[in-house]
């Protein structure tokens, strides 16, 4: 069997700054790591890659310096990984970088055999769009599962897939074909720990590294900027609210007192809020 | 978002590159909402891109659509129906035992046909996890721009769709334009706009649409569906009190200190993101972009500083109060109340001082 699965480098997110008077991103020295949600997607190919044997492959579109990335997938346990880096890509929506990934995944699949199962992660922390995903499986004609809970089957005699799928109020047990495309919900598996093997194998390995050309991309008017219909106009800040918050005045004052004065302020701006309370501790 | 730009103005930078329409896109009009409609329920995030998508078509001085499709006998003219009270001018309804349940498949078939045919300008659909499944596919299939989880949106000066959403992770705000191609798609998280008000006795045309889909193609097939126990859900985003913990509480354990106050209170708790990243919090519990969107009548942050990504799930709140040591944390410029002190001391005060506030026992004494 073999499977795919898409990762992206973010940076982290807990550690961007946005300058406090231009207003612009901080993006210097902020550490990159995997997207988290792929992560899931990860382990989940790997169980089912030792369950069934075959390979996992992991593919990323970014800079040169996403191979980082992909090494770290390469500890973790993965088998091969291919990095889908060209100027041309800079800028992509997400409409330009699932044909970027899907002229890259047709290639993979020429060149190390056609993928059962692609995944990707459920979202990314940067753009948190969850659109890459569907975008990949609608170019390739995959039959898409997101939102995953479990993978409950794969059958690889009757090319079939059951999935557990998180719905709104519940969940859907779906059945379809492969190959298929899995994005996984985040929680539903702990990534592994590499064996030193794993750790030692990827400090050797090279990363295949693709251009668009190496890709098979010849219609670069669908990457980028130019393949990108969405246009960002104008990033910026939220304005403050007009009034800044009214505070407690604290000096000198113990904890307890400082609450008192605290849901004072409260219910004087909303009485609704304190009658709503009383009713409701009266109700008891 | 009540603080975002009313109007974002054209001109300069990027905004240059918008070219004439291509002629094939001209016969496109009119502003459509996606009616999520599952076993006879219809989700209310559909109701509310009905208050929204009301607007952008007055503005454009076109008409609104619902979109509604299932199975046959699911609910379908009802909902079509109900849609008029909430705004809409036309209902085009797919019906076919084939929709009975959102499947990938089957549904962005017939959303897209429907597209084809009838042309709308602009495409609203919730950011559920149908809403997404269901997005990204018909934008792939239609080549079109898709902006996910917008926090506003407006038409600008040149009668385009200007699509407000959080942008890096969450730390800055950005409006986004398809300006070359249609339909405009976009995507909204429940509860971030508003419910319109609901006319009844309101009127609407209903457009009934045929699909060529029968089961025996369809390859994808629904075993069964397992609904969720009442006991498990969090009634979080729809809670009239919110209390809620940040990095500020420094340690797992001290998130009882949130739950104890809500408890008090009775009310639902919550947590910004970094706790759920953690593993401090269970992910149903996150408050902001990536988690739920409320909208209470107050909402107390305790140790949350007030990044973007969380500001924009709480900005619905009719009240928020802010613990923070940090006096310039920016959850202080859109709280209306606030304290600059530790949550971890202060939130057992607060808990305890509500406690003997709300006791009927102190109610009788003040009485007295």
């Amino acid at each position: 069997m073999h499977i795919v699965v898409c990762i992206k480098q973010v940076p982290d997110s807990a550690q961007i700054r946005v300058h406090p008077v231009t207003n612009t991103i901080m993006r210097q020295g902020v550490p990159t790591i995997i997207n988290p949600y792929d992560l899931f997607s990860l382990e989940e190919a790997m169980r089912w890659r030792d369950k069934l044997g075959g390979e996992v492959t992991v593919l990323s579109m970014g800079p040169p310096s996403a191979a980082d990335s992909l090494r770290k997938a390469l500890t973790y346990g993965a088998d091969r990984a291919v990095l889908l880096t060209d100027r041309f890509f800079a800028g992509s929506d997400t409409l330009a970088t699932s044909y970027a990934l899907s002229a890259a995944l047709a290639k993979i699949g020429e060149t190390f055999g056609a993928p059962d199962i692609v995944f990707t992660g459920k979202q990314t922390i940067d753009g948190d769009t969850a659109q890459v995903g569907p975008g990949i499986a609608k170019r390739l004609d995959l039959k898409q599962l997101t939102y995953v809970s479990r993978i409950v089957d794969v059958d690889l005699t009757s090319r079939s897939i059951v999935a557990e799928r998180r719905a709104e109020g519940g969940v859907q047990v779906l059945m379809t074909q492969l190959p298929a495309l899995v994005t996984m919900l985040e929680g539903t598996n702990e990534i592994r720990r590499g064996s030193l093997d794993d750790a030692l194998r990827a400090a050797r390995a090279d990363v295949v590294v693709w251009s668009a050309a190496d890709a098979g991309i010849s219609d670069l008017q669908k990457c980028g900027l130019r393949g990108s219909p969405t246009v960002v106009k104008r990033v910026f800040a939220p304005p403050p609210r007009s009034e800044k918050a009214e505070l407690v005045e604290t000096h000198g004052r113990t904890p307890a007192e400082n609450a008192e004065a605290l849901i004072d302020m409260i219910f004087a701006r909303a009485p609704g809020v304190e009658a709503d309370l009383v009713k409701s501790v009266s109700g008891f | 978002m009540s603080n975002a730009p009313a109007s974002p103005q054209a001109g300069g930078g990027r905004a240059s590159m918008k070219k004439e329409l291509p002629e094939r896109f001209k016969a496109y009009r009119h502003v459509w909402v996606f009616v999520e409609l599952e076993r006879g329920h219809v989700h209310s995030v559909s109701w509310e891109l009905m208050g929204e998508g009301r607007k952008l078509a007055d503005k454009l001085g076109v008409e609104l659509a619902a979109v509604v499709m299932g199975g046959e006998d699911a609910g379908v003219r009802e909902a079509a129906r109900e849609s008029f009270a909430y705004g809409a001018d036309v209902a085009y309804i797919v019906e076919n035992p084939v929709l009975a349940d959102y499947r990938n498949e089957t549904y962005s078939k017939a959303l897209t046909d429907l597209v084809n045919t009838h042309k709308p300008e602009i495409l609203l659909l919730g950011a559920t996890t149908l809403g997404r499944d269901l997005a990204g596919s018909v934008a792939t299939t239609l080549l079109t721009g898709l902006t996910a989880d917008c926090t506003e949106l407006d038409v600008d000066v040149d009668k385009s769709l200007a699509a407000t959403r959080p942008t890096f992770g969450g730390s800055l705000l950005c409006t986004i334009y398809t300006l070359n191609f249609r339909p405009q798609m976009a995507t909204v998280r429940p509860r971030v706009m508003q419910m319109p008000p609901r006319l009844d006795g309101r009127d609407g045309r209903i457009v009934s649409f045929g699909v060529d889909l029968r089961e025996e193609d369809i390859i994808t097939k629904l075993l069964r569906f397992v609904p969720d126990r009442d006991s498990n859900k969090s009634n979080l985003a729809y809670a009239d009190i919110v209390v809620s913990g940040g990095m500020g509480l420094q340690s797992a354990e001290n998130y009882q200190l949130v739950r104890q106050l809500a408890s008090t209170l009775g009310a639902e708790y919550g947590c910004s993101r970094p706790l759920v990243q953690k593993g401090w919090v269970p992910a149903e519990r996150q408050i902001g972009q990536t988690g739920k969107t409320i909208r209470p009548k107050l909402y107390i942050a305790a140790g949350i500083s007030g990044a973007i990504q969380h500001r924009v799930g709480v900005d619905g709140a009719d009240m928020i109060v802010a613990i923070n040591t940090d006096r310039n944390a920016p959850i202080f410029d859109f709280a209306h109340l606030g304290i600059v002190t530790d949550a971890v001391r202060f939130l057992p005060a607060l808990t305890e001082a509500f406690r003997k506030r709300l006791s009927p026992h102190s109610k009788d004494r003040l009485a007295g």
